[in-house]
């Protein structure tokens, strides 16, 4: 149990996915105007890095991991490098769903998402999720609470962003720094910070 | 002749004016990471440039056949073959350097910068311009990377393309490595003050204040 706390822990701060290890970032920095759209855009992501990584763990496992087909007296075949393939499939299905569902039931908030709701299939926090946890040979509960971990920390950096963005919108910046460049800096900054977090992992 | 014309803007619109990573925000993902050598920076490119131009050329040819609810599918699944192609030509040729790359590699399927090109350009757009529009993005991505790429190398290791430039005092000389330069957080403010530059020098790239407009996703062209 204590594992999978700090499991979840180092998941969502020490390998904050875009602040540390730089994933994700288009949707990290292009839906966080507001603090709003920065929360609708942090669950979408802990909702589908929660189903996708555990699902990509049952078919990495079942289908693909060398040896996967010994009880079909196949034992040589080692299908890992269509994992790639597999795993966004599985994520763009997601993403279709969500998008069909919210298509239908919630029109405002699928219009507020606009054209980045199709780009969360292409967030790349999302496949690197499912990347790290083969490389990491995760068990099934501990690719669930990765995958939730992860979408958490990418949920918390995005709010805080979309915050800080949201008063920022009342400073006198230069011109040319207005909007993107100052995002940059502020996520440079907010980068800074999430660094001392790496002090936490040995302990 | 106006044809020529317009497709020499779209060759070349991307590289400054539209630049895809300073402007429309896609692709910053691989843009940091891949930064902190000038030759792992190239390699990338290449290998974006590449993947970017083929699946802009293949998902244009097959436009009128893809039914829209499921294009995204077969887009991603179009970029993802390509992709492995692309990792397995590093992996034989390239090796030290496509183990420096990792997982990055594999990630150009999710780069924003592709899935954002096929969807806003070549669905719309014959073959031939969607290729063109393509190459011209991936060149615009290429700038990027190499500008960063050569900055955080030369201050963060005082080398240009693994060439020694400045003596480092590690060997003798007078310069002290900036290790700032190779993590994280560097790769932010060094991209935020590039935008800053550009965005200086092209004031009618510059955004204006819209305080309490409701939210609206960037201008994806």
């Amino acid at each position: 149990m204590n594992d999978l706390v700090s499991l979840f822990l180092s998941a969502a701060f020490v390998e904050n996915m875009p602040l540390t290890l730089f994933l994700g970032l288009c949707t990290f920095i292009a839906l966080s105007r507001k603090t709003g759209s920065a929360a609708g855009l942090g669950i979408a992501v802990v909702a589908v890095m929660g189903v996708t990584v555990p699902l990509n763990h049952l078919i990495y496992t079942a289908l693909l991991a060398p040896g996967a087909w010994a009880w079909a007296g196949l034992p040589e075949t080692d299908l890992s490098y269509l994992k790639l393939i597999a795993f966004i499939g599985v994520i763009a299905a997601t993403v279709q769903l969500l998008e069909m569902v919210l298509d239908r039931f919630f029109p405002a908030i699928y219009a507020s998402f606009g054209v980045f709701l199709p780009l969360l299939t292409v967030q790349c926090a999302i496949l690197a999720g499912s990347l790290f946890m083969v490389e990491r040979s995760y068990t099934l509960a501990e690719s669930t609470v990765f995958g939730l971990g992860a979408g958490t920390g990418f949920a918390v950096s995005v709010i805080m962003l979309g915050a800080i963005r949201a008063r920022l919108a009342y400073a006198h910046i230069p011109e040319g720094l207005r909007g993107l460049g100052i995002t940059f800096i502020l996520a440079g900054m907010m980068s800074l910070g999430f660094s001392a977090f790496a002090q936490m992992v040995a302990s | 002749m106006p044809a020529r014309a317009s497709l020499w803007n779209t060759l070349t619109d991307p590289l400054v004016h539209q630049n895809p990573v300073t402007l429309q925000i896609l692709g910053i993902c691989s843009a940091l990471a891949v930064t902190t050598s000038v030759a792992t920076a190239l390699t990338m490119s290449a290998a974006l440039t590449a993947v970017l131009v083929m699946s802009a050329g293949l998902i244009s040819l097959i436009r009128n056949h893809i039914p829209g609810s499921i294009r995204l599918i077969v887009q991603i699944v179009i970029v993802a073959s390509l992709v492995i192609v692309i990792d397995q030509i590093l992996q034989a040729y390239l090796f030290e350097i496509s183990q420096k790359l990792s997982v990055f590699v594999s990630l150009i399927t999710t780069n924003c910068l592709v899935l954002g090109r096929t969807e806003s350009f070549s669905r719309h757009n014959p073959p031939g311009r969607s290729m063109v529009d393509a190459l011209g993005n991936g060149l615009g991505y290429s700038v990027v990377l190499v500008v960063i790429g050569s900055v955080r190398e030369l201050f963060g290791a005082g080398s240009l393309l693994g060439v020694q430039v400045f003596q480092t005092v590690d060997q003798g000389g007078w310069y002290t490595p900036l290790n700032l330069m190779l993590l994280a957080p560097s790769a932010f403010f060094l991209l935020g003050g590039l935008v800053w530059a550009i965005r200086t020098l092209l004031p009618a790239q510059a955004e204006t204040i819209d305080l309490l407009s409701p939210d609206k996703p960037e201008d994806l062209s």
